[in-house]
């Protein structure tokens, strides 16, 4: 492969960025209505001038193809799992089948309305039912809710039903514990859950330091919040024990399914002792994702949490005719709605093609093969002309990520592991995760996942050695890349400092 | 962004927070070792005037474009003022991290406390620590 090295500006580069309100010319339409054929209402009789808008609305005026170039040219400004490989640690950016977008689209899937009655959605309230079975069973948590809408709403739904299930014990608690190693996401969910938020410190292995644990576990602890296999991309083998330390004093054990594509069908979250799953449906099990959405996070819980989740829960019963299926909302002790309608249906549709058509032993193949994709890719990482630069800090396998870190890379060449991400991308390949987990200096995320072929991940490791190579020679490059993308190195101080939050139309 | 460097007339907190006495008030700020991890700073979010810092706990926030971090007390102090310039030009704690770019002024509140810190020495052999690490 041959570095670029005309730095001069791309086509791309050059072109004038425009919205869509910045285009087209008053009066163009992309469609036309035919002539009125029927008597004209007058418009008082069918919307009285209360309701109604004085002026019109500001849209654009363009015309058909007009609309197809501009987004099909933004497309072309963006990078995706289609284009390249995309190792971004603790996002699970798999390769999407393109099966499932062919069942989403059916149109019994695509066109059906939210408001359907459940009588003549019999279907998706099947699907939906036979989703909640399948992570039940991936989880080893029986009772599961489809309703939230992302990781980061699971785990607010997870943390309420801690508090519900406290108060309704007459046990108030107000600390939650998480480790150092923790998603944001855990100490922003319980802040906004109204809980206080205790770190947990990571031992010399990369797990949960149990001295500090048992310290900090007392019956102020409502629950505590875990990943496994951590941030750190290794499994803690002593989750049986701090299982004990927490249910010890009464507190629940919540499972971040961020990381869940490590051991799907080889060991289940229940069976460890959680009491709370969430699932990242769009990580996991597939989904077009990424720039916000759409996402799924289902929950799954044991018992005793059972009887406070969301509603509306889809239930099967059996009549002379066949099974029939509903959506139930009466639990007495349920913390509620968490969203309007039933979540994400594409979403559910496409985790269901992909579990339906794996298979539990396909599941498990999967997380095998992402694991061994890591410590595969992991190896080479660590062979000479990149091993010197960017240092492993815990020697163990890993599961289905690890970290590295760019602080001897920063010492000896001068280039720091930003500068590393962004002249990858004139390689065609996306950065991994950068600065998480904050705990490992100058850091680097890597998970590559089980759809990547040997060759990909060998390439990968090709281009990391020469990047690193050309920062001998010239760390420069690397500092002023990237020089290929369809806009250069991003001032993102002056954007967090100075944002633009507003775009005037008109 | 600054060179590399720790004053002689500074404590220093293993937390790479830094002291000037000047009398029965301090001055708070953070290391060149700091800034220079979190990289650009873009939010300041200080103390009220008033408040109680207690040594070794967190007292307000630095944004930067990597992540949010939290500042520790090097000492326990009540807040005599905050550093509106830094509110208002975040970056000043990476162009001038011992000047400009102080944090907060406290009145002391046990000055017993400075003697656990470090001097620059110390703290520089503390540095070289972490990264052998």
């Amino acid at each position: 492969m041959t570095p670029p090295t005309d730095f001069a500006q791309t086509a791309q580069q050059r072109e004038e960025v425009r919205t869509i309100f910045e285009r087209g010319a008053p009066g163009r339409r992309a469609s036309h209505l035919p002539v009125l054929d029927v008597p004209e209402q007058p418009i008082d009789d069918v919307l009285p001038a209360r309701f109604r808008r004085r002026g019109l609305p500001l849209l654009p005026e363009v015309s058909e193809p007009e609309i197809v170039r501009h987004y099909v040219r933004l497309s072309k400004r963006n990078f995706d799992l289609d284009s390249g490989f995309y190792p971004l640690g603790s996002c699970t950016m798999k390769y999407n089948p393109k099966l499932h977008e062919r069942v989403a689209a059916l149109p019994g899937h695509s066109r059906l309305h939210p408001l359907q009655r459940p009588e003549r959605a019999q279907g998706a309230l099947e699907l939906m039912w036979g989703l909640q079975n399948a992570l039940g069973e991936i989880a080893g948590l029986p009772h599961v809710s489809l309703q939230p809408s992302a990781g980061s709403h699971g785990e607010l739904a997870g943390v309420l039903l801690t508090r519900a299930y406290h108060e309704d014990r007459g046990d108030a608690r107000e600390i939650v514990l998480t480790p150092d190693t923790a998603h944001g996401t855990n100490p922003a969910t319980v802040t906004m859950a109204g809980y206080r938020v205790l770190g947990v410190g990571t031992d010399a292995n990369g797990g949960v330091d149990l001295d500090d644990l048992r310290e900090k576990a007392t019956d102020r602890v409502a629950c505590l919040m875990l990943t496994n296999p951590n941030t750190l991309g290794l499994f803690d083998p002593n989750i049986t024990e701090i299982a004990r330390i927490v249910h010890g004093v009464g507190a629940t054990l919540y499972y971040d399914g961020a990381n869940l594509n490590a051991i799907m069908g080889i060991s289940r979250p229940g069976d460890m002792g959680f009491d709370i799953v969430h699932f990242n449906l769009h990580k996991s099990f597939t989904q077009p994702h990424g720039g916000g959405g759409p996402g799924a996070g289902p929950i799954a819980v044991s018992d005793r949490i059972a009887p406070y989740l969301p509603v509306p829960i889809v239930t099967r019963t059996e009549a002379a005719d066949g099974p029939v299926f509903d959506l139930v909302d009466d639990l007495p002790k349920s913390i509620g709605r968490v969203r309007g309608f039933q979540g994400n249906y594409g979403v559910f549709v496409r985790a269901y093609a992909y579990i339906c058509s794996l298979g539990g032993e396909g599941l498990r193949q999967a997380s095998e093969i992402a694991v061994l994709n890591a410590n595969y890719l992991r190896a080479l990482l660590r062979k000479q002309g990149i091993g010197e630069y960017l240092a492993t800090p815990f020697d163990r396998h890993c599961m289905h990520e690890f970290v590295m870190s760019g602080g001897p890379m920063k010492r000896d060449l001068g280039i720091r592991t930003l500068d590393l991400a962004k002249r990858m991308l004139d390689f065609g390949v996306h950065p991994p995760t950068v600065y998480f987990p904050q705990l490992v200096e100058e850091c680097l995320l890597i998970e590559p996942t089980e759809t990547e072929t040997r060759e990909t991940l060998e390439t990968f490791a090709k281009i990391l050695a020469e990047i690193l190579a050309e920062a001998v020679e010239s760390p420069e490059t690397a500092r002023n890349a990237p020089y290929t993308t369809p806009v250069r190195r991003l001032d993102e101080a002056t954007a967090a400092r100075v944002p633009v939050l507003r775009q005037p139309l008109g | 962004m600054a060179d590399e460097h720790y004053p002689e007339d500074l404590r220093y907190h293993r937390e790479h927070d830094w002291v000037r006495v000047d009398g029965d008030e301090a001055v708070f700020g953070i290391t060149w070792f700091a800034q220079d991890a979190l990289g650009e700073v873009v939010f300041y979010e200080p103390p009220a005037v008033g408040a109680t810092l207690a040594a070794d706990a967190t007292y307000g926030e630095l944004e930067s474009v990597k992540a949010v971090s939290d500042i520790y007390a090097p000492a326990d102090g009540e807040v005599v003022s905050v550093n509106e310039d830094v509110v208002a030009a975040p970056e000043l704690v990476n162009t001038d991290p011992y000047g400009a770019g102080w944090l907060v002024r406290v009145r002391l509140t046990n000055p017993a406390r400075l003697d656990a810190l470090m001097d620059q020495a110390a703290y520089v052999a503390y540095l070289a620590g972490l990264g052998e690490a």
